[in-house]
């Protein structure tokens, strides 16, 4: 084995288009180890890790470039050049455009800017988001590992303002039509958005355009902005713009349960509003909801379709179960137990969206008691090893532990790929169930990139003489840059059941597994 | 608020960090600058810190 390594200094690039370009390098067949990264400390200790560090690199810093590759034989030249090819390719992608190196140059080439969008290191987000504030632009702060208390700095700040401070750890927003990050493309109407969570919010702005309404703006304000220290700052500002807008009619809350006098401050700002409300505290007080005189809803689906009844100036009812009829449900549900083994019983959830896989733990649990999963709703559920299911388990794999080094798995199908051939050899198993999320930032193709695995684990059981069943919802719409229709045909192609929402997902792969 | 005043004027982003996310907005045809952000000082926080103390902020 090879090991050679290069210093490019003062050549600065994102984590996510090194990862890429490690991705595509590392899947060379003469390539044992690739490490394309910044001198941090961090990626010091991944060099580490793989034999890969020396002294020449523990020298660089974090503005400085090391392409380092173990490799069978010496094609180190030949890779260079290929990474370099790689890297100028993705810079290419904002075009030939004049790039200012600070925010300050920025700003005095763009004085009418109004929205800065930050997705830094943790480590040095919060002074950019600050210096955008203090130059009275609105902020969406992709980064996470910011403090609380720089995060409560902030949306002082831009509370006194009046300006948006989106984040830290804000996912998703569409702004004047604008998706923002990663976000659908929705028809355009009258009903807004305040979302704590990313893929929450995903969820109910497609189910709405499902249902045939439309949104006005949709305002991401972080997933702790209802903990007691930041106190809904951005939420109620988020109500407040939303009560002054006249093209919103119809307000929406989602958030995980906040606290109760956390709650109780929103419900009162969304009641001065005077506009029509939904509010999901997922799995949250509904009885507080009701008390304020507004809508609570049972899933992001029930959320989406209750907004577009008050939209449409109907009165809201609880979404329906399924889309289809429920003989035609139950028909699919016998088709699929009849081709499996007594021995399969249980449930895999593999999902790359936090809040897509917290409310199918949700409602597992009012069904079945409970599941295993690494973000589990109780310490008994919790897994003792996150990478190994046991019994009924759904996993968030965009948490911490499945993403060092690597990106996102709505950008990388990496991780998601190797749990489904790695469930593949459990032959417990009776039900695979996923999430594809479309729009801005997701993967360009992400159905494409897990249909040749859910064959292959298909066929692992096929093999078996057993039968694994898959149940996945696309949350997209048709205006996503992937191509809906195609994502929808590359499932169906490897025998994967659609449903059209999440909730509708989990409610069939439960159906398959109750009883088995 | 300042809010409403954005949901009346056309989005103008300045991106800093993922290109992509920059990317994204262009295709929709919307104004964005990306910023060739690196890290102060080379990120050693110490030497940066000195040097945002000697601008005076």
């Amino acid at each position: 084995m090879i090991a050679k390594w290069l210093i490019k200094e003062n050549s600065y690039y994102d984590s996510v288009t090194l990862m890429l370009v490690t991705k595509e390098i590392e899947a060379r067949d003469d390539v044992e180890n690739a490490v394309v990264v910044m001198g941090t400390d961090l990626n010091k200790d991944l060099l580490n890790n793989v034999g890969l560090l020396n002294d020449e690199i523990r020298k660089t810093t974090a503005n400085d470039l090391i392409i380092a590759v173990k490799m069978k034989e010496d094609k180190f030249d030949e890779i260079v050049a290929k990474v370099e090819e790689l890297l100028s390719k993705k810079t290419s992608e904002v075009g030939e455009d004049y790039t200012p190196p600070t925010l300050d140059s920025a700003i005095k080439h763009m004085p009418d800017s109004n929205m800065v969008v930050i997705s830094l290191p943790g480590a040095y987000a919060a002074d950019e988001a600050k210096k955008a504030l203090e130059n009275d632009k609105h902020v969406m702060l992709f980064s996470d590992n910011v403090t609380i208390e720089q995060e409560r700095e902030l949306k002082e700040l831009a509370v006194s303002k009046g300006l948006l401070m989106m984040g830290p750890d804000c996912g998703t927003a569409m702004i004047n039509q604008v998706p923002l990050c990663f976000c659908n493309k929705v028809r355009k109407g009258n009903i807004g958005i305040v979302g704590a969570s990313g893929t929450g919010t995903q969820e109910i702005m497609v189910q709405i355009d499902r249902f045939g309404g439309g949104c006005s703006q949709v305002i991401g304000t972080g997933g702790r902005d209802l903990k007691k220290e930041i106190g809904g700052m951005m939420m109620t500002l988020g109500i407040q713009a939303l009560a002054a807008d006249p093209n919103t009619e119809v307000i929406v809350l989602v958030s995980k349960p906040p606290a109760y006098e956390i709650a109780e401050k929103v419900l009162k700002t969304l009641k001065e509003s005077g506009k029509k409300a939904v509010v999901n505290f997922i799995g949250g007080d509904d009885e507080l909801v009701r008390k304020y005189g507004f809508i609570a809803a049972n899933s992001l689906e029930d959320a989406a379709y209750k907004a577009v009844a008050l939209a449409k100036g109907e009165e809201p009812k609880d979404a329906p179960l399924f889309e289809e009829s429920e003989e035609m449900i139950d028909k699919m549900v016998a088709d699929e137990r009849a081709k499996m083994s007594p021995d399969q019983k249980y449930l895999r959830g593999l999902f790359s969206g936090g809040t897509l896989c917290d409310e199918a733990l949700k409602l597992f649990t009012k069904e079945f008691g409970g599941i295993y999963s690494n973000i589990a709703l109780t310490d008994e559920y919790q897994l003792k090893d996150n990478k190994n299911s046991y019994k009924h388990t759904a996993l968030d794999l965009g948490d911490d532990e499945f993403t060092v080094g690597r990106p996102h798995p709505m950008i990388d199908s990496y991780t998601r790929q190797q749990m489904i051939l790695k469930e593949a050899e459990d032959q417990e198993v009776a039900v695979l169930l996923m999430d594809v999320v479309l729009g801005y930032g997701s993967n360009e193709d992400p159905a494409g990139s897990l249909a040749d695995h859910i064959k292959l684990a298909k066929k692992k059981f096929a093999d078996r003489g057993q039968y694994l069943s898959v149940v996945a919802y696309v949350c997209g719409t048709k205006e996503d840059p992937q191509n809906y229709e195609q994502q929808i045909e590359k499932l169906k192609d490897a025998g994967v059941i659609l449903m059209p929402s999440n909730a509708q997902a989990v409610r069939f792969a439960m159906k398959v597994v109750r009883g088995l | 608020m300042k809010v409403n005043e954005l949901f009346k004027q056309e989005l103008k982003v300045i991106n800093m960090g993922l290109r992509s996310f920059a990317a994204d907005i262009k295709s929709q045809n919307v104004e964005v600058i990306h910023v060739d952000w690196r890290p102060v000082a080379g990120g050693n926080k110490k030497l940066a810190s000195m040097l945002s103390k000697l601008k005076g902020k």
